[in-house]
């Protein structure tokens, strides 16, 4: 099997950029168990691209919606990650993307 | 020129290209500050330099490294600083265009204006932005044009500045195709700060936007919309003078027309005419007659709003004004925008064409029921109509949504009869 470990953080933490992962974290992010991970910058950096391509500036809230997935990307600027966000959009009914920036992380392929 | 003004116009300037060389609106900023703050010092006392801009630029440029130096973070924090630091270059490739004098030092206010403008950031930071960055506003005098506290309007600017950075919005004008859109949003922020002006703020909002409206003309001279955008805040605002008179409000059709600003509504015309001969995607439109300001025109080439409002606003300087082809461009501006309050506007023209039951008419098919002018305009037409109670009615609901001080004064004075036969409040806007 595999999970995905959701972490939130409970207020906007705008020093986190500059601070390190705790070390009995980092070990842990090391073992060989964990295939990928990544820290993302606060939730105010965040975009959200909506159905009809409409965005908005900050995270998705809205509660009805519940989280399906995610893909992690590599891309010039948040222009080229909202192309790519839109091409994922286009095909789906109904929802939003969050494109959020990645403050560090490892991955590796499947 | 005084220091302050000198300050005022390199700022946006000298900003844009330090955002550029150090990729970071904060760091530009602080560094942009420290180099006026000594010329403000060495200036007086040594004179201006030969080329202020040339000047500011290195010098914010050299604080920003000896900063950076001491950091020791450049590589993280700049692009081409880091580049050339790695290769030992005594002189950057930047350094060398801005010592030699021949070299023109690039202009990078659009991807600036761009940044500020993306559609990822909000619209009120958008504005926010764009007029610190570009306009050289402090963050109190933004605050105070927008009545908010301090404390707000810097968190805002300091959030945007950062979601800048962190989402990796590009510092760039935007490729051909996205370019329609990005530019609309960027209109659609200098447009907003004129009419945010018009409300008579303690910042002159209205000069600040024309100002950022004469830069986007000087830097994208070919795109129609900008011209069109330039032409419309002018026409407007060369009548600002005369739109008050002892504190009361002046209809249109009763303004000293000596007060009005004819240089200003003669450049007006002359952008409006170059806007007229040019498209929206800056190819120019051969067989278009520059001067003919009719729907037809504007058919070939329908997304073009501020084109249509600066003709409509050129057409209501004329005198006697041209209802048909006023009601005819508002028509064409309520098809392009869908706004109740455009089709209002026509209702108003019609009236002057087909007298007020047919102004009416169009009115009782709007749901504008919150907006201050929706009332006043009713009121007048059915008071031509000779509905006079429901005239009553209409102006007391005016009045109760009325904003300024001028404008309930201006309102009970409609209310209270034996003043005349008034005109239309909104027939302008």
């Amino acid at each position: 099997m595999r999970y995905a470990l959701l972490i939130y953080n409970t207020e906007n933490d705008p020093d986190r950029a500059s601070r390190d992962i705790p070390g009995t974290v980092v070990e842990m992010l090391d073992e060989p168990f964990v295939d990928g991970w990544a820290r993302l910058h606060a939730a105010e950096s965040a975009t959200t691209l909506h159905r009809g391509g409409l965005l908005t500036d900050g995270p998705f809230v809205e509660s009805k919606e519940y989280l399906a997935g995610l893909i992690v990307i590599e891309a010039e600027n948040l222009d080229a990650a909202l192309a790519v966000a839109q091409q994922v959009h286009g095909s789906r009914p109904s929802g939003a993307i969050e494109v959020r920036p990645v403050l560090d992380g490892r991955f590796r392929g499947a | 020129m005084a220091l302050d003004a000198v300050f005022r116009e390199q700022w946006g300037r000298v900003l844009a290209t330090l955002v550029g060389i150090l990729g970071d609106i904060e760091l530009a900023e602080e560094a942009a500050a420290e180099a006026f703050a000594i010329a403000a010092e060495r200036w007086p006392r040594d004179g201006e330099p030969s080329n202020p801009t040339r000047w500011l630029i290195t010098t914010a440029r050299n604080r920003a490294v000896d900063r950076l130096r001491r950091q020791r973070v450049l590589a993280a924090k700049t692009r081409l600083l880091a580049r050339d630091l790695e290769a030992d270059a005594p002189a950057s490739v930047f350094e060398g265009a801005v010592m030699d004098h021949s070299a023109a030092i690039p202009d990078e206010r659009l991807e600036l204006i761009f940044t500020c403008c993306h559609p990822a950031l909000a619209l009120d930071a958008q504005v926010a932005l764009t007029l610190r960055t570009l306009g050289g506003l402090s963050t109190d005098e933004i605050a105070l044009a927008f009545l908010i506290p301090f404390e707000t309007m810097s968190k805002r600017l300091t959030r945007a500045k950062h979601k800048i950075r962190d989402a990796g919005i590009p510092f760039a004008v935007p490729a051909g195709h996205q370019l329609p859109d990005r530019l609309a949003a960027v209109l659609a922020v200098v447009y907003l700060i004129f009419n945010q002006g018009w409300g008579g703020g303690r910042v002159d909002l209205a000069a600040e936007a024309i100002h950022l409206g004469r830069a986007l003309a000087t830097l994208m001279p070919d795109e129609g919309e900008v011209l069109a955008l330039l032409a419309l805040m002018l026409l407007h605002d060369a009548r600002r003078a005369a739109r008050l008179r002892d504190g009361e409000v002046v209809l249109l059709d009763d303004q000293d027309r000596t007060l009005w600003d004819g240089p200003q509504i003669a450049e007006g015309r002359e952008l409006l005419d170059r806007a007229m001969t040019r498209q929206s995607g800056g190819i120019a439109n051969a067989d278009a007659s520059p001067s003919l300001a009719n729907e037809r025109s504007f058919s070939r080439n329908p997304a073009r709003p501020y084109l249509v409002q600066a003709a409509i606003a050129d057409l209501h300087l004329q005198q006697p004004r041209d209802w048909r082809q006023i009601a005819a461009l508002y028509g064409t501006l309520a098809r392009l925008t869908g706004s109740p309050i455009v089709e209002m506007n026509r209702a108003i023209a019609v009236a002057e064409i087909d007298g007020p039951a047919a102004g009416l008419d169009i009115l009782d098919r709007l749901d504008l029921e919150h907006y201050r002018y929706f009332h006043s305009t009713r009121a007048q037409l059915l008071r031509r109509a000779g509905r006079e109670s429901e005239a009553q009615r209409a102006y007391r609901q005016a009045l109760d949504l009325a904003q300024t001080e001028p404008e309930q004064r201006f309102l009970r004075q409609q209310l209270n009869p034996g003043h005349g036969l008034p005109k239309a409040v909104a027939d302008e806007d």
